[in-house]
């Protein structure tokens, strides 16, 4: 794969990401993480790639595998890893945890596929309100098994909706791989209900930019809702030390790898980069591990 | 094969052999939920070897909670049996409607009796930091719906007279699985530890009791279901050891129906009643227990019935937040010591 070079701010923040998720695998390992969580190791490029498209009046939905989607819009990784440790500064004073957050367009929770009728309704909101504004929800291809996928796509169609639903489709739901999961497509579906679909392949940020421009002026013009799909790569656990995947598999996943990639194609870029958000990271565990309890005014 | 189980055997090791014992000797069960299949075993692993063994009835199904347990209801109404594993007991909500509208109503609502062979398996509860949307107990939600049972894991209760149960009862099932059980070990030979024992109340085994060992009469009666065994047992001990109360714990395999019959021996000479359960307040087990109580032996009760509940609040994800909602033994401990009081 080859992959063009990027502006220095995507790259930082990629590997922000790559951190991030790294250090929360390390914190599990040593007992200092409580609870559960997602990482998205090898989709981070997903939510850079689209971060440019999202303005302040848009609402972001995510979901349980969602730190990248909330670093990309936020760029603060001190909230969510005090959110996740339950420490003093915590984005939902600790109460949220890995996937109950909300910030200021924002929002995840950790019951797959019930963000999207809430998208669609927020998605209403603003087609009223005739802004030019639109709400993405990012779902996974395991999601597409819950009903109420179809009945938003149904009603979001019907009301032509400023909605965009990305799906982060990495073949694979927790431990069952999609084509036993799935019948049919995802473009299928989408063509089902008259939505346009989009298949993005390969992890070029740049590339993909170009390609999701139009679609998202279409989404904000009028043009009603879209589905994007991005064909992605899992490349750690599910959650913690729950990776079921053969050796084959794991290493097949690995070779999609944008940061391993990236490291050989720009050498010099990437080293100075890397440094510095695997510096930056390390700091925030620093500090946040050696913060109080976060608390939390339940009245 | 009995003699070699280990008495150190974990409560989802119980639990895992009864389902293979379950689907070994029935051809007509089936087993479904998400990521039940091996190498994968289900999120709590209850589900190990299970689709090694019969691939064709143990099924990994897609994110499709409404549905799957619709299936079931398929299953059961061509005269099969079916269990159906919710990753988290919270996402039952999903199949609210095909439990109560379709399931449920089915045993009786076509004008004769319909059996309806099913089990929906619930991992509940919190204590484990997965938060808000993976932590609940959701039992008050299903209490009281006509022709639906609810049962309880317990350290106390061998899963496979519990399972048998459930399958031959002839209405839908709900068995709620507290998960800080699952690592547990399973009590055996009326043996608790170097205070407690333990011996079950009535003929079909629903009512374990667990009391000290020499003590016939107890100052104390704690009520409660499996997921809370630990935690009454630490409030019993500290109660015991720092202020000579003695505490018996009757822990109900079947939670609903509720046949009090059995406990009104036991509670009428106590000194004090008390229901436990981490559910939050509000039209909950305890309280059904409790009205069912006035209702067979007023007359004879000790006084109020005591109820201990978690916080009326969501569970947050954080230890620290987490343990100051749900109830921890320490509430055990000062309730029945204020009521006491009292
Ligand atoms: C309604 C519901 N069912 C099940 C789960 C448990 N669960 C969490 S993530 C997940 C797999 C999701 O797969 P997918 O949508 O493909 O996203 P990925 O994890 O691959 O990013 C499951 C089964 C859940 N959170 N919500």
């Amino acid at each position: 794969m080859t992959l063009s070079r990027l502006v220095d701010d995507d790259l930082e923040l990629l590997l922000l990401i790559r951190h991030f998720e790294s250090a929360l695998l390390e914190l599990f390992g040593e007992g200092k993480l409580h609870g559960t969580t997602h990482t998205c190791l090898g989709q981070e490029y997903i939510p850079v790639a689209l971060e440019p498209f999202f303005g302040r009046g848009d609402f972001v939905f995510s979901n349980h595998r969602g730190h990248g989607h909330y670093l990309s819009r936020f760029r603060d990784p001190e909230s969510l890893l005090a959110e996740i440790m339950g420490r003093e500064g915590a984005v939902c004073s600790g109460v949220g945890g890995s996937q109950h957050i909300r910030r200021e367009g924002y929002l995840s929770t950790g019951v797959q596929g019930e963000s999207l009728p809430v998208a669609a309704g927020v998605a209403l909101t603003m087609k009223s309100a005739g802004e030019g504004a639109l709400a993405a929800v990012y779902i996974g291809d395991g999601t597409w098994g819950e009903g109420t996928v179809y009945e938003t796509l149904n009603m979001a169609r019907l009301w032509c909706l400023p909605l965009v639903v990305v799906v982060e489709n990495n073949h694979i739901a927790q431990s069952t791989a999609t084509e036993k999961q799935m019948a049919g497509s995802i473009a299928g579906r989408a063509s089902a209900f008259d939505i346009a679909h989009h298949l993005v392949r390969g992890n070029d940020i740049n590339q993909i930019r170009e390609q999701l421009d139009s679609v998202f002026a279409g989404v904000r013009n009028g043009a009603g809702p879209v589905v994007i799909e991005f064909d992605t790569n899992r490349i750690g656990p599910h959650s913690k030390g729950d990776d079921t995947r053969d050796a084959t598999e794991l290493a097949r996943v690995r070779e999609h790898d944008w940061y391993s990639a990236y490291e050989r194609q720009h050498p010099a870029q990437f080293r100075a980069a890397d440094e510095r958000q695997r510096e930056l990271i390390d700091t925030v565990v620093r500090s946040v591990e050696s913060r109080p309890a976060s608390r939390w005014d339940n009245s | 094969m009995g003699q070699l189980v280990s008495i150190h055997e974990r409560v989802s090791e119980n639990l895992n052999r009864a389902l293979h014992s379950a689907i070994g000797a029935d051809k007509q069960l089936y087993l479904l939920g998400e990521d039940v299949c091996d190498p994968y075993g289900g999120a709590f692993k209850v589900t190990r070897g299970l689709s090694s063994s019969y691939p064709e009835r143990v099924l990994s199904t897609p994110l499709s909670e409404a549905s799957i347990t619709g299936v079931a209801g398929g299953i059961a109404l061509s005269g099969g049996k079916a269990i159906v594993e919710m990753m988290f007991a919270d996402f039952a909500a999903l199949a609210f409607d095909s439990i109560l509208n379709f399931a449920s109503k089915s045993v009786a609502m076509y004008g004769v009796r319909l059996p309806m062979h099913m089990v929906l398996r619930a991992p509940s509860g919190g204590g484990r930091g997965y938060g808000p949307t993976h932590s609940q107990s959701l039992h008050k939600h299903f209490i009281g719906i006509p022709h639906l049972s609810l049962f309880e894991l317990s350290p106390l209760h061998d899963n496979h007279d519990v399972l048998e149960k459930m399958l031959t009862r002839g209405e839908p099932c709900i068995f709620f699985e507290d998960k800080t059980l699952y690592t547990r070990r399973m009590y055996r030979d009326g043996q608790i530890d170097d205070i407690f024992g333990f011996d079950y109340i009535d003929e079909e085994q629903n009512f374990a009791r667990i009391s000290i060992d020499g003590y016939q009469k107890s100052d104390v009666v704690l009520i409660a279901a499996g997921g809370m065994v630990e935690r009454c047992l630490q409030a019993a001990r500290d109660l015991f050891i720092e202020h000579e109360i003695s505490c018996q714990i009757i822990v109900a395999s079947r939670i609903f129906p509720i046949d009090p019959d059995p406990l009104v021996p036991i509670l009428s000479t106590a000194g004090l009643v008390c229901v436990v359960e981490e559910s939050t307040a509000g039209g909950t087990w305890g309280s059904e227990v409790a009205h069912a109580l006035y209702e067979r032996m007023w007359d004879e009760l000790p006084g109020r019935i005591e109820l201990v509940h978690s916080k009326n609040s969501i569970i947050p994800t954080a230890a620290h937040l987490e343990k100051d909602v749900v109830v921890q033994t320490a509430d055990i401990y000062r309730s029945v010591r204020s009521a006491l009081h009292a």
